[in-house]
């Protein structure tokens, strides 16, 4: 099937499509990152997740129009502002979320399913009746749109490796807060022996609210990012949640390490998969690759160690 | 055609048409505008529809909520206008027209089961309504049995037709031959790259227009064909094959929100739409809308309507679409086909001289609306219309520019010979 090209275009292909790889396993990890917290670190099926993604999908939105009729000046450089908006505006919503529903169910994690599951619906209405049925388009600035013309035949396209560049800085930012700040051990603690850090003096019901807050402002900040390469209506949420919950238990639930490397794998399999088959032929062969390997391991690629 | 009439059905009409006469006087007396050449209800209504001597029930049935409410909010408000303007202009038959709307609520049970509702509860005259194939033939069996008549406003895959069902989108040979024939022309295309969501309308347009390639344009090859699932937003692979088989012609028919991903990444991936042709027949002003003009502009879309036609009846239609709804709608080729629905029946209905669905389904064929936005429409045997292709180019203001359009009107084929 090679033998029409050159090896400099084979080349060139290889090293667009190992790119494409990593687009893809960036916006994972963007994707799963939230969750991971949330289902992983407290054990709540999120079912709105995706709702919180569109809401910071919205924000940026709502910026972008904001910025170019009062400040048209700001626009190249008003996704910055805009994602740290989506993440206040989705951290915010699950704050009151958490207060008002999840913290009444965290004994009962199947109602966290229905309950979420309902938020979620309650959410995609809501969107509806505010910003109306139709898509909308979020307008970017001309800088993110170009490619990077590597060499004569290798273009990369400059918003995947913005969206590569923001994924790392999420992660190393979670993976401070949660292994090294005090704050983060406070949150291990929680989650390892609820009974027992609270006798030690730690406020676990403030821990679990801002625990909440964050997963949910990260996927406000990925949600945000997505409106370069995706669409923003009220159910286009729906798109990511089954992708995210795939690459978070695939990863095995407790562990962010797991969901990055979970990230990589599904990414890498089905960007090489799709170069040799159809797209959705590419994503049956990796989810029946998935569903095989959780038979044999159902806690996933890295299980927390955790005395049971 | 009163000797069809069973003769149990005699007496009750008999008292209906008295019952009819005796009220005509008694309305005219109300200071009604009295129309001498109002039809009594009992002659132009045999079968129980809806129908009363000032009013008839018609029903509209899409999706307001769900995925589909995207694309089907501008079917909805096509409809309203249409009737609106009906009923300005007389109504049917001297009859307003009084909509009952519905929710499909982009689930297909839940559109036959309304569907239902609007023939045996409300005994609508006529329903316009549905957008995808699965929601069409969902209802389609309805229809069927109950006996009503539907206005399909969608393009469609073709390989359908039925005596209850008026399609007035273009369906796929429409569509898609005129659209390859004029980029093999024109563009002296040869190599053609194959795109699309992976359901029946892109998988049954795609194989249409792999047969029409291969078999009746010279020379011409497919180099590859790829379908990706509904709501997919990752397109950099499929891309990188484009560049590496480099066709003449992609030929794409993603429907939905995939659409903003893909020409996004498509111009993130350096394909400039100027140089390398597109042609797309699933891409209207609405979807534009969402993909923003600046990502799309310079491809091509074949399909029967665009906003931006230059036609007195466009003219008068697009104000009013706007005064109604408001002045920053778009109004793509669903949209406008869905305007003809209401329009249709009337003439229809006028020219049957009944509301009776038989005989609307029998006067159809020939029916002629010269008022349509895209110009002429006529029914066909078949129930599809008589349309134009045409070949629009986007503009970075999200509209399309007329490129090309047939010299006469295309025949609908629903079920073509060797396609399929």
């Amino acid at each position: 099937m090679f033998g029409d090209y050159s090896i400099s275009d084979l080349g060139a292909i290889l090293a667009m499509q190992g790119f494409a790889g990593l687009i893809l396993f960036s916006v994972y990890v963007l994707m799963a990152l939230g969750l991971a917290i949330i289902f992983g670190q407290m054990g709540v099926i999120n079912m709105a997740h995706g709702e919180f993604m569109i809401l910071g999908a919205y924000v940026t939105w709502m910026t972008s129009n904001t910025v170019q009729h009062i400040a048209p000046w700001l626009f190249p450089g008003y996704f910055f502002i805009a994602m740290i908006l989506a993440f206040i505006a989705s951290g915010a919503l699950g704050m009151l979320v958490e207060w008002a529903l999840i913290r009444h169910l965290y004994k009962r994690p199947l109602d966290t399913l229905l309950a979420t599951w309902g938020l979620s619906l309650i959410l995609q209405q809501a969107y509806r009746s505010i910003f109306g049925a139709r898509e909308v388009g979020v307008e970017l600035p001309e800088w993110m749109m170009g490619s990077w013309q590597a060499t004569d035949s290798i273009q990369i396209p400059i918003n995947g490796m913005f969206v590569m560049a923001l994924t790392i800085l999420i992660t190393i930012a979670v993976a401070y807060v949660l292994f090294w700040s005090s704050w983060g051990k406070q949150v291990r603690a929680v989650v390892q022996n609820r009974v027992m850090a609270g006798a030690v003096g730690i406020n676990t019901e403030k821990v679990d609210r801002y625990t909440f807050a964050l997963g949910c402002g990260i996927a406000g900040v990925a949600g945000s990012a997505f409106t370069m390469i995706g669409s923003t209506g009220p159910t286009a949420g729906q798109l990511y949640i089954v992708d995210t919950f795939l690459v978070v238990v695939f990863g095995g639930a407790a562990s962010l390490f797991g969901t990055i490397a979970s990230a990589f794998s599904i990414s890498q399999t089905q960007s090489t998969l799709e170069f040799f088959l159809s797209g959705s032929m590419a994503k049956v062969i990796t989810l029946l690759t998935i569903v095989a390997i959780l038979m044999v391991r159902p806690q996933g690629l890295f299980a927390l160690k955790v005395r049971k | 055609m009163s000797d069809e009439t069973k003769p149990g059905l005699q007496s009750p009409l008999r008292r209906k048409l008295l019952m009819g006469m005796a009220a005509l006087p008694a309305v005219s007396m109300l200071g009604r505008p009295a129309f001498a050449d109002v039809p009594a209800t009992s002659a132009v209504n045999t079968t129980g529809l809806a129908v009363t001597d000032s009013e008839v029930t018609v029903g509209i049935l899409h999706s307001v909520t769900g995925t589909m409410a995207i694309s089907e909010t501008g079917s909805v408000e096509a409809e309203k206008l249409a009737i609106e303007q009906i009923n300005a202009a007389g109504g049917v038959l001297g009859r307003k027209i009084k909509f009952i709307q519905e929710d499909g609520a982009s689930d297909w049970p839940t559109f036959a089961e309304k569907a239902k509702k609007l023939l045996v509860n409300d005994k609508c005259a006529a329903v316009m309504g549905c957008w995808t194939s699965a929601s069409r033939k969902a209802v389609l069996p309805v229809f069927e049995q109950y006996n009503g008549m539907l206005y399909y406003p969608t393009f469609y895959e073709g390989l359908e037709q039925s005596k209850n069902v008026i399609y007035t989108g273009q369906e796929a040979t429409q569509q898609i031959i005129a659209g390859l024939d004029w980029v093999n022309k024109t563009k002296g295309a040869k190599s053609f790259y194959l795109l699309g969501s992976d359901y029946i309308w892109p998988r049954t347009s795609n194989k249409i227009a792999r047969k029409h390639i291969e078999n009746h344009l010279q020379g011409c090859k497919v180099v590859g064909e790829e379908y990706f699932p509904l709501g997919s937003t990752q397109f950099n692979s499929v891309i990188n094959k484009i560049k590496l088989t480099k066709p003449d012609v992609i030929y794409a028919i993603i429907v939905g929100g995939s659409n903003v991903a893909f020409y996004k990444q498509l111009k993130a991936a350096g394909i400039d739409l100027s140089k390398q042709t597109l042609l797309t027949i699933s891409v209207t002003e609405d979807e534009i809308d969402g993909i923003g003009g600046e990502n799309i502009a310079g491809a091509y879309a074949c399909m029967k309507y665009f906003q931006s036609l230059d036609n007195p009846n466009n003219k008068a239609f697009v104000p009013a679409f706007k005064k109604m709804w408001g002045e920053k709608t778009v109004i793509g080729d669903v949209t406008q086909a869905a305007y003809l629905g209401p329009w249709l029946w009337k003439l229809t209905v006028e020219k049957a001289g009944s509301f009776d669905i038989d005989k609307i389904a029998a006067a159809s064929p020939g029916v002629e609306f010269k008022g349509a936005p895209e110009g002429y429409v006529r029914i066909h045997e078949n129930h599809h219309l008589w349309s134009k292709t045409r070949v629009g180019r986007a503009k970075a203001d999200g509209q399309y520019e007329l490129i090309y359009e047939t010299a006469d009107l295309v025949e609908p084929d629903p079920f073509p010979k060797g396609y399929q």
